[in-house]
Order: C-alpha cells, then structure tokens, then sequence
C-alpha cells in the first residue's frame, strides 16, 4: 500500500485509506478542496499530503529513467574526498597512516583501555583544529562534549601554549621573522574557541546531538565535534539492551549527517571492554558488534612494549597499520625510540 | 534535565496535549523514541514530530561554554588552583597541585600498603584551617571496611602538625570536622550517598573519601550478586557529584589476582604477545579489584606498590601528568616521598601493579630505580 509510505500521521493515513486512496496517483492529481472534503480533514493539511503525495510520486518516476535526484557519481564523490581537508594529531608518524589526519565529512572512533591517552588525542584536536589557514590548518572551532567530566582546562591550557609557541617559531623561520603580533594565536584565544558541553545523561547527550544541527549552522566555524566518550551514559544502568542499540544507531546516523553536511570532523571516544572468543578474554571496544558499525573509522590505542600505538582497525580507504605516538607535556608527540623498527616490520 | 516536563517547555498546547495523552511526560520518554515511532505513537505529521523534537533537544541540552570561561571560573571560585595539596612535593608538582577537585582520584594497591594512611592524611589536609594550608571544611569519610582509626589519625596529625594538634580544643575541632560513615551494605551505602549528596551541595564538606570501593562488591557477590555492573549507577553519581559540588572525591580499590596477560590484548594483535610475554605468563600479577569499566570512570588513578621491598607510588592515570613514580615509606607520621624528583616510567610499567616477591629484576627498569 503505497499510502503507507507517506510521512504523515496515522490518524491520516487511516482516514485516506478508508475514503479509498490507496496509490498516490490518485491523490496527487487531486485539488485540496476535493481531498479536505472526502477526509473531513482542514485545506492545509489536505494541501500537505497532496505535496507529500507527488514527491513520493516524481521519485518513483526519476529512478525508472535513471537520473536519481540526490545521488553522485563516483567520480564527483572522488573529486569530494580529495578536497576534503585533515586535521593533524601533531604526530607525524599518526597523520601518515590516516592519510594527513583526521578527515572532515568522517566519523572518526577512537578507542583505548584506561590512561592510554584519549582524552589527550581529544584536546589536541580541539587546539589543532584552531591553527590558521596560512599555516596549514582549517582555522575553525571545536565543539567538545564531555560526559564523563575527564576534561581538564589545565592540560587544554598547556596544549595550547604548546601549539601557540610551535606556530610562532615555524612562522618564524619560513618567513625570517618574527610573526606580527595580530596573527599569532594566544593561547586564551584558543580556549575560547572550544565550546564546551556537559552532558550529564544520556537523554541530554541525544538531545545535544539533535541540537548540534542547529547550533552549527548558527556557528559554520565549528570544523570538529568531539563526543569525550560516546560510550560512558550507555554503559550505565542500561537494562534493555535492543532499546540501546536503537539510541546509539540513531545518535552515528546524526552525527554522520552532521559531518557531511557541515564539512566537519566528528571524533567519538570509546572505552573498551573484555570480550569472550575462541576460549579466551580479549580486549575490545565497548557498545558490541552493531556499534561497531556505526562509524566510518575506527582507531585502536594499544600498548605495545613500552610505547603507545595507534592501529587502523577499520577504514573504507586507509590501511591497517599501526603508528607509534607519545603523549608528552606539550601534547600528543611522534614517539622517539630504539624498538620501533622492529615492531614496524612485525606490525606488517 | 532529563527529566524535564514536556508541559513545561513551551511547547504549542496542542502538541503537549498529545504528548500528554499518551503518557509521554519528560524528556526521557520522548527523546527514547525514534521520530517515526513518536508518529505512529501520537497519531501526528512528520513536520510536527521533528518540531516538536527539535523543540525538546533545545530545552534539554546542557548550556554551552568554552574552555576559556571554565578556566576563569575556576580560577575565580577555588583557593589553590582547584587542587587539595598531599604534601608529598614530587607527586604535588606532577599533579599540578595535588587531587584535583570535581573528578575522582582512585588509590590502588595491596593490603597493607598504605592507602588507607595516605586517606587518613588527606581528611587531615581537607580539615586545616587556611592559614596551615587546608581547606578549612569537613570531611566525609565511608569507611567500609572498618578500618578508621581516630588514634591514628591524631598521630598523624600530631607529628604533623604540633601547632595545631597539641592544643588540646584545636585537635578535638580537627577530628571532629571528620564525618564517618560505616555503611554495611550496598544498599545502605547509596543512602547514604544520597544524604552526603545534600551535605556537599552545601559546601561544608570539602573532600569525600571511600576506603574501600572494592568492598562493596566483593562483600556482595558472596550473597550471590556477581555482577560487577552494580556499580554503574554509583560511579555515574559520585562524577556527578564531584563536579557540581567541585569536591576532590578519593577512593581506593583493592586488588586481586590476576594469571595471564592475555586480555591487555587485542584480537589483532594476535599472538604476538606470546614471546613477549614470556616468562611473565606463568607468574600471577595483580590486577585492581574492580574491573576496567570502572578504571575508565576515574580520572586520576595512583597506584601504591612494592617492588622489591621498595614501596613506590605511581601516577598510572592523569590527563595532566607524565607517568613518574616515587619511592616512599610509612612512617609514625604518615607517608613521605624518599625522592622528591621521581622516576619516569615506561609503557605498561606504570599501571602494573607489584608486591614483593613478584618480577623482582625480571625488569629493566627495576635496575634504574635502584
């Protein structure tokens, strides 16, 4: 029953079923006054369905003829992921195996066990994403989500000079002088661009990503949306677990739309969890199996003999590899040791 | 906010009316349903649906901020920088001030180590008066495995502080400041969690410590309740707490054993953990008590070990310090660092946690330390 599709209330559908329209020819040559008066319905509404009705109608007719409104050609979608820009982790070695950084238009997950430095990658996204158009970056603003309250303006604070200072030096010697003050970013100018939410639920967190739609294109600075974790309201007191999967489903449609539409970089933290297969415990990423699919990447954190490592567990167009990094006072570093060659040859 | 009333949002009546027809009340139950499920359910048109949600996620969501004003906010409304100073030098330094209030700082460690006298010197902090440095309030301490010991805390304070605790009046004030609360159950427990929430609200209380977290759970599952997930609605709560009370909330947590390394690994890193393992596999370490989602909900965890009849105390967790660890020893008047500078630590080494006979020189790092 074609009525069936429509977008419109139940109440309404029963009433058109009942006068007798059932396909939507027969209600989108319709003229209102006729449709209100056979439904008893007020002209606007009739109005509606009849608009309803012929859009559903013309999409029907497109994809017989085979020009489909809203869809690309590869070819378009290649010249997009082209031009989409990066935003650094200010680790060499990271940005190489993500292909320069973490890409806009994605949905980025980033997982790790306790104290492997997420929150870090998060912060330093926050400040990497501020650096100015002339020296290199996306000059935009970050949105940062925090539910579980590990976010630490003090750490954001010293990341932030760090970076200031590392600016003002590059500019320094590609230009041979020093940078004229009204371009220098200061470190309070970089705290004031990351805008900070705290969500205290998980109602309030699925309210906010509905907001966020709005709430950006009042403010089209914002380039990275950082969910610090996804994972940590759904983890708690969560009795039904089909009605979670169906919250956390919609909340990856959202936000994938989000990224899309904006041109900007959406990075979820995530925890991990112990997983039971093939006899023995692993460690693995929380919110199970359908989750999983949820984002477009996902990042892996690990420890690996003494250092930490980063590992590309799934990505449409980038390779499984895994990269050294550190986390030192100045933020997420490139890590500097004697064991990495070996672990390179392994890790392929 | 969750549970903000629909009819309270300002929201057309017509549409409250429906959603109040069909028992949809608070945000909770709307935002819990996918827009088409609310159209089946209401009876009403895409347009007003996502109106209507739209509408609702506006009024729900958390007002925003930015990094700068939280600074500025914390820098206006907090003495010492927002941190309750543990006059160990070296651990104060790496943690630009001591336990950082509105987030939970967790001790980890063996029977015996010293977590519950490294407690017992931070209610002793927490009540000071300003002029020796403390914060001047009360404190709660849960004490849940009955182990608080007035004797010794007063001992501590005395060798301490001989200025304040040797007037007879000024030590009876200090320790009275010290609220304790011996819970025998779970249940128990998140009542008194919730009167302590009150307390804390109203700024008397300036540090909540729970001394042992572990025990809850442990005491627990003997009754046949091995679910390590009851805690999930305390560990929600105490953040919540902390933060809008900005209180430093320690807790401590036992440990238990632990004989195989396989789950710190994942399914593709394979078996390459085997030779790297090695010897270690077949050797029982020690893990802390309660499981990693716990581990993920504290911010700063310190963990307090021996290695080779060297106790040493390890920032393991922090998202503002360099993984260090420092020697120390217990003494009559509490803990004290023996090196004020530290060691750093690299990789695992830091959240693994020893206790004596275990892996002494099976490291290199042991020999740096030594």
């Amino acid at each position: 029953m074609e009525v069936g599709r429509l977008p419109i209330s139940a109440a309404q559908k029963g009433k058109l079923i009942s006068a007798g329209y059932t396909t939507l020819s027969s209600i989108s040559s319709l003229s209102p006054t006729l449709l209100s008066r056979d439904l008893n319905i007020s002209e606007t509404d009739a109005l509606e369905i009849i608009k309803h009705a012929s859009l559903g109608g013309t999409m029907d007719d497109c994809s017989s003829s085979g020009a489909i409104i809203g869809a690309q050609t590869a070819w378009d979608v290649l010249h997009e992921e082209e031009s989409a820009t990066r935003i650094t982790t200010s680790s060499v070695d990271l940005d190489h195996i993500l292909g320069g950084g973490i890409s806009c238009c994605e949905v980025t997950e980033i997982g790790g066990v306790p104290g492997i430095g997420k929150t870090q990658i998060g912060i330093q996204l926050a400040v990497n994403v501020q650096i100015p158009v002339h020296c290199g970056g996306l000059g935009g603003k970050a949105i940062y989500i925090d539910t579980e309250g590990s976010f630490m303006v003090e750490r954001v604070l010293q990341i932030a000079q760090a970076c200031a200072v590392e600016m003002s030096t590059s500019y320094a010697s590609s230009h041979n002088s020093l940078p004229p003050s009204h371009i220098l970013m200061q470190p309070e100018d970089i705290l004031e661009n990351i805008i900070y939410f705290r969500v205290c639920s998980y109602t309030e967190q699925i309210a906010l990503v509905n907001y966020l739609d709005k709430f950006i294109s009042e403010h089209r600075e914002v380039k990275l949306v950082i969910i610090d974790s996804i994972t940590f309201h759904f983890r708690q007191d969560f009795d039904d677990l089909a009605l979670r999967t169906r919250l956390l489903g919609g909340m990856a449609l959202k936000l994938m739309k989000l990224a899309k539409k904006f041109v900007l970089a959406v990075v979820l933290l995530n925890q991990v969890t112990t997983k039971y297969t093939e006899g023995s415990f692993q460690l693995s990423l929380a919110l199970g199996d359908s989750w999983s699919h949820a984002c477009t990447n996902r990042i892996i954190l690990y420890w690996n003999c003494d250092e930490r490592y980063a590992y590309i567990d799934k990505s449409p167009s980038l390779r499984s590899t895994s990269a050294p990094y550190a986390v030192t006072s100045s933020g997420i570093r490139n890590s500097v040791s004697k064991c990495q060659q070996i672990l390179r040859t392994q890790a392929t | 906010m969750a549970n903000k009333l629909i009819r309270d949002m300002g929201l057309p009546a017509s549409i409250t009316a429906v959603f109040t027809a069909r028992n949809i009340t608070n945000a909770k139950d709307a935002l819990s349903l996918t827009e088409f499920e609310l159209m089946e359910l209401l009876g009403v048109g895409l347009k007003d649906v996502s109106l209507a949600v739209d509408h609702i996620s506006k009024m729900v969501s958390p007002p925003r901020q930015t990094a700068l004003s939280l600074m500025q906010q914390h820098i206006r409304n907090e003495r010492l920088g927002g941190h309750l100073p543990t006059r160990l030098k070296g651990l104060d330094e790496a943690l630009c001030g001591g336990i950082p209030f509105g987030v939970l700082t967790e001790l980890v460690g063996p029977a015996g180590i010293g977590k519950t006298q490294f407690c017992f010197m931070l209610s002793i902090l927490a009540s000071l008066p300003e002029s020796f440095g403390g914060l001047d309030g009360q404190v709660v301490y849960i004490d849940l495995e009955f182990k608080f010991s007035s004797k010794r805390l007063i001992e501590i304070g005395a060798k301490n502080f001989p200025e304040v605790f040797c007037m007879k009046e000024m030590a009876q004030k200090m320790a009275g400041r010290i609220l304790v609360f011996r819970p025998q159950s779970l249940s128990e427990f998140t009542e008194s969690l919730q009167q302590i929430k009150m307390s804390l609200l109203t700024r008397q209380v300036k540090l909540l410590i729970i001394d042992s977290m572990a025990a809850l759970v442990s005491g627990d599952s003997e009754q046949g309740n091995p679910k390590q997930n009851s805690l999930g609605w305390h560990i929600s709560f105490l953040k919540s707490i902390a933060e809008f009370s900005r209180v430093p909330i320690v807790v401590t947590n036992q440990v238990r054993s632990h004989n195989s390394d396989q789950t710190s690994l994942y399914s593709f890193q394979g078996g390459k953990g085997k030779d790297m393992e090695d010897d270690s596999r077949y050797d029982s370490h020690l893990v802390a008590a309660l499981g990693i989602n716990w581990a993920h909900s504290v911010t700063v965890r310190l963990i307090l070990d021996s290695k080779s009849g060297q106790k040493f105390i390890k920032v393991a967790k922090s998202p503002m310090s360099p993984p260090l660890g420092f020697p120390f020893h217990v003494t009559s008047s509490g803990i004290s660092l023996l090196d004020e500078n530290g060691v750093e630590l690299m990789g695992p080494e830091i959240s693994r946690i020893h206790n004596q006979g275990h892996r002494i020189f099976s490291n290199l790092v042991d020999e740096s330390m030594l």
